[in-house]
């Protein structure tokens, strides 16, 4: 097992694993706007350069792998210059509207900006305008804010294997593509939203957190997604009560941040203005508001009869698979215990 | 599932069969995609090109409903070649002579003719699955969705047992759950045969121990009715109220004029749901209930585990918890209902009363949830089933199955076959995704047709059809894709309009109860 020295602290890393993961281990932070934890590192963002005692140049962290004997300096005046440098440059070429940007709160770019103390512009401003491309129902692309990372590209093609997004062109006019180079909603993206929460700025985002209001004042909740039964483990982001957007979580089983169209962007049904909020009593054949009293007490009273009359396996009940197993269970527990009758079911085939 | 997700994209083979997972699992579909990035094969056996099958290194593309003809085939060829996993088998089953007889009975070029897979690919994929070891299995409603449908699920189970692929990593028998919380209502008892944690109701010892938790004398010591026999009480009056909890049975159940006529008759139909939907038509009462985030509690997913689910905003106007809407009906039949949260009925009923579920409790399951069997809170729950081939039952029983044809095939009146299913854009009567935007990605029911038969009846991409059943018709739109083989019609049920269960076929198999989905005679005509 090698041996490295980070930052005059002796750590144990395993044979084989790149610095960054050592130090992610070991809980010390290096940046890095390109690489995602899982996949092959592609060094392709330079914001993670370590000082490597005895090495002429300083060492992309999420690349090179650790040897025995390494003496590692993280945040020296030399790597932190450079990280500045770096980051300076991106800024550059990036649009200053932090101001109206979705992203704004949790960019990572401008989180790193004033991590390494950069408050003012050290290079003249070549940013392009907005380019948006609003096509996709539910991703705004904004190719003026793509810093070229790569990271949505990985996550589209190494994660949910869909294999819409992809680098075109190279240099300077280099630019990440939906395909054969069209617009992402007549592309083949099936909106599982992994680039945008994959996306460290505000190049991609999420269309219905449009109006949300601004993360730093929301709080997150996490629960289990209401579609499949792969049961992925979200993320609810709230403003209040207003749901802002769903991220997956990730490190967490089964979908270790993942998710699928229904799951990021199928949240809005419990908020929809059709919601039952009040009994019914069907009277002469319409529906009509009724009290939870007055309404149990009839369903009650009905039953009663009716058990009365031809007794409880005149009953027949469908339980439901979409709700918690605390209901169902309460359910059978209502047909069973207090009905007395054994005709439950529910959709256990479909 | 007999095993876990995290397994998927690590597995050495995968063998796919009547499961598109890419819409209706979408993660589990990454995983597997995965896998075949990281160099496992893959395997898909489907009717329909679907896009799992651009990854395959092998798709069978099996005609409808011919499952076990084909999964036959695959183990006579293992017998045979005795390719087999025999210390296995010798170890850890029973009944293999029996279903080698079955599997001998029937010739190669027989299942092939039957399943439209030639004689060699049927070898091929024996001989594949023979070598690339273990191989998970994973199948959907593909497989259970037939009058077969039982034995089919036998059928897929005998093959892995064959190949001794069941009690290892990476292995398995995995039905993926079409539902979040599907596997979470069989494991709560909502089905007419078993207690919670699957104690049947019929044991005297089991009925002793519920009567007790709960304080109460005869509960119901027979197994009770299902979905397809309660609605068929209806009519007769044999049964005379009916409580519909969360289900919209007027468009998802088989054959829709035959379920609106027994809905109709019914003398008392109880609602509980979120929105009026097209089955609350019939309602009698309807009670609203707390939605998804508006509640405490868990869903079980499809590999057993048990996750939280939370509530992060109240519930609009006077809808309620469901558990709160059962316990008060329960107090005015005189029963006071201790628990009176989501983690009170977890801790201190449903994981006392269930084995399996002992060792889970609400503080075990802040983070990642647990997978059953997790009998104590020590355990750490439990990924792959049957470990070393030790079967619950002791040893594991092959169970020798013929190939039945659907109820219901093609013939001159009805020529093709029509297959329902889910599409990615939605989720069964779009009660939650036609509130939530879908509808702008997919706004209308689609009817799926091969090239050849567009072409057949002067059809073309994006034209209305009538699509006709011996049960009803609807107007539809076509969607020409060279994924669908000729003689198929595929179609989902999201939509009232042009929903395919006024055509679906309500036949059953005889044990499970499971609806032929999958399987049906159509005829199609351009729409004038
Ligand atoms: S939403 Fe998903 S499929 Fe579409 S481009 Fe992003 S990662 Fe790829
Ligand atoms: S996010 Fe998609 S794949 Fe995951 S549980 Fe929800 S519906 Fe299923």
């Amino acid at each position: 097992m090698p041996q490295i020295t980070v930052n005059g602290r002796v750590v144990e890393a395993k044979q084989g694993e790149t610095i960054l993961s050592a130090l992610d281990r070991e809980g010390i932070r290096v940046p890095t706007l390109c690489h995602v934890k899982g996949l092959e590192p592609r060094g392709a963002c330079r914001v993670c350069l370590v000082e490597v005692e005895g090495f002429r140049g300083l060492v992309p962290s999420c690349s090179y792998p650790v040897s025995d004997g390494m003496k590692i300096h993280t945040h020296s005046e030399r790597a932190l210059e450079a990280r500045r440098t770096i980051v300076e440059l991106l800024l550059a070429d990036h649009p200053d509207d932090c101001l109206y940007c979705q992203k704004s709160y949790d960019c990572e770019l401008r989180s790193l900006a004033e991590s390494l103390g950069i408050h003012q512009r050290r290079f003249r401003n070549t940013s392009e305008p907005h380019k948006l491309d609003l096509s996709n129902s539910f991703i705004v692309r904004d190719e003026a804010k793509c810093i070229l990372c790569g990271r949505c590209v990985a996550v589209c093609n190494s994660v949910v294997v869909n294999e819409v997004l992809n680098f075109g062109n190279r240099g300077a006019k280099a630019k990440i593509i939906c395909d054969t180079d069209v617009p992402m909603g007549l592309s083949t993206c099936v909106m599982c939203g992994a680039c945008v929460q994959a996306c460290p700025v505000g190049a991609l985002t999420e269309k219905k957190a449009m109006t949300k209001g601004r993360s730093n004042e929301t709080r997150v909740v996490r629960t289990t997604c209401p579609y499949c039964g792969v049961g992925c483990q979200l993320n609810v982001q709230l403003n209040g009560e207003d749901l802002v957007r769903v991220t997956g979580v990730e490190n967490a089983e089964p979908n270790r941040g993942s998710l699928c169209v229904k799951g990021r962007f199928g949240y809005d049904f419990p908020y929809a203005k059709d919601r039952l909020t009040t009994p019914l009593i069907r009277e002469n054949g319409e529906l009509r508001p009724a009290s939870w009293d007055e309404a149990l007490d009839l369903v009650a009273s009905k039953l009663k009869q009716i058990i009365a009359e031809s007794g409880p396996k005149a009953i027949g009940g469908v339980s439901c698979a979409r709700s918690t197993n605390e209901d169902n269970y309460s359910m059978q527990k209502l047909f069973r215990a207090v009905l007395k009758s054994p005709n439950l079911d529910h959709c256990a085939r479909t | 599932m007999t095993n876990s997700f995290r397994e998927f994209s690590k597995a050495k083979a995968l063998l796919c069969i009547g499961t598109n997972m890419t819409e209706a699992h979408p993660v589990a579909s990454y995983f597997v995609k995965q896998a075949v990035e990281n160099g496992a094969t893959l395997i898909v056996v489907d009717p329909r090109r679907h896009a799992l099958a651009d990854f395959a290194q092998i798709h069978a593309q099996i005609k409808v409903g011919s499952d076990i003809a084909f999964l036959n085939g695959l183990m006579r060829v293992l017998v045979e070649e005795d390719l087999y996993d025999k210390p296995y088998v010798s170890e850890n089953c029973e009944g293999f002579e029996e279903l080698k007889a079955k599997v001998m009975e029937m010739p190669l070029e027989e299942a092939a003719k039957i399943s439209g897979v030639e004689v060699d690919l049927i070898q091929r994929i024996a001989r594949t699955l023979a070598t690339a070891k273990p191989a998970m299995a994973c199948y959907t409603l593909g497989i259970t969705e037939h009058t077969c449908g039982k034995n089919n699920v036998m059928s897929v189970a005998n093959l892995q047992m064959l190949l001794g692929n069941v009690g290892v990593e990476f292995g398995g028998v995995n039905p993926l759950r079409g539902q979040n919380n599907v596997q979470g209502a069989c494991d709560m008892g909502a089905l007419p045969n078993v207690f919670p944690g699957y104690q049947r109701v019929t044991d005297p010892a089991v009925i002793q121990k519920f009567e007790k938790a709960w304080g109460v004398t005869g509960l119901p010591a027979e197994v009770g009715l299902t979905i397809p026999e309660i609605m068929d009480g209806l009519p007769t009056k044999q049964i005379r109220a009916f409580y519909i909890y969360g289900e919209n049975l007027a468009t998802t159940e088989p054959n829709i004029s035959h379920v609106e006529k027994s809905l109709t008759a019914a003398e008392f139909i109880v609602c509980q749901d979120i929105f009026l939907n097209e089955t609350t038509r019939f309602a009698h009462v309807v009670l609203p209930a707390a939605a998804w985030g508006e509640d405490e509690g868990t869903f079980t997913s499809s590999e057993r585990r048990v996750n939280r689910v939370r509530k992060f905003k109240t519930p609009p106007g006077d809808a309620k918890p469901s558990w709160w809407i059962f316990k008060e009906l329960a107090a005015r039949f005189a029963q006071e209902w201790p628990s009176i949260s989501g983690q009170e009925l977890w801790d201190n009923e449903i994981s006392v009363l269930a084995p399996a579920l002992g060792g889970i409790k609400y503080a075990r399951i802040e983070q990642d949830g647990l997978q059953w069997p997790c009998p104590n809170e020590e355990h750490p729950g439990t990924g792959f089933m049957h470990r070393g081939g030790k079967f619950s039952r002791g040893k594991g029983l092959f169970t020798a199955v013929s190939w039945t044809p659907p109820a219901e095939v093609a013939d001159d009146e009805f020529p093709l076959v029509l297959s329902t299913g889910r599409r990615l854009f939605h989720y069964h009567t779009r009660t939650q995704t036609g509130r939530s935007g879908l509808d702008q990605v997919l706004s209308e029911e689609l009817a799926d047709i091969s090239p050849a038969d567009a072409q057949e009846h002067g059809v073309v991409d994006g034209q209305m059809i009538v699509l006709e059943s011996r049960r009803g018709r609807v107007n539809i739109r076509a969607r020409v894709s060279d994924r669908i083989p000729k003689g198929l019609v595929w179609a989902s049920f999201h939509f009232l309009e042009g929903n395919a269960n006024w055509l679906t076929n309500n036949v059953f198999d005889p044990t499970t109860k499971t609806a032929e989905y999958k399987a049906c005679a159509v005829r199609i005509r351009k729409a004038s």
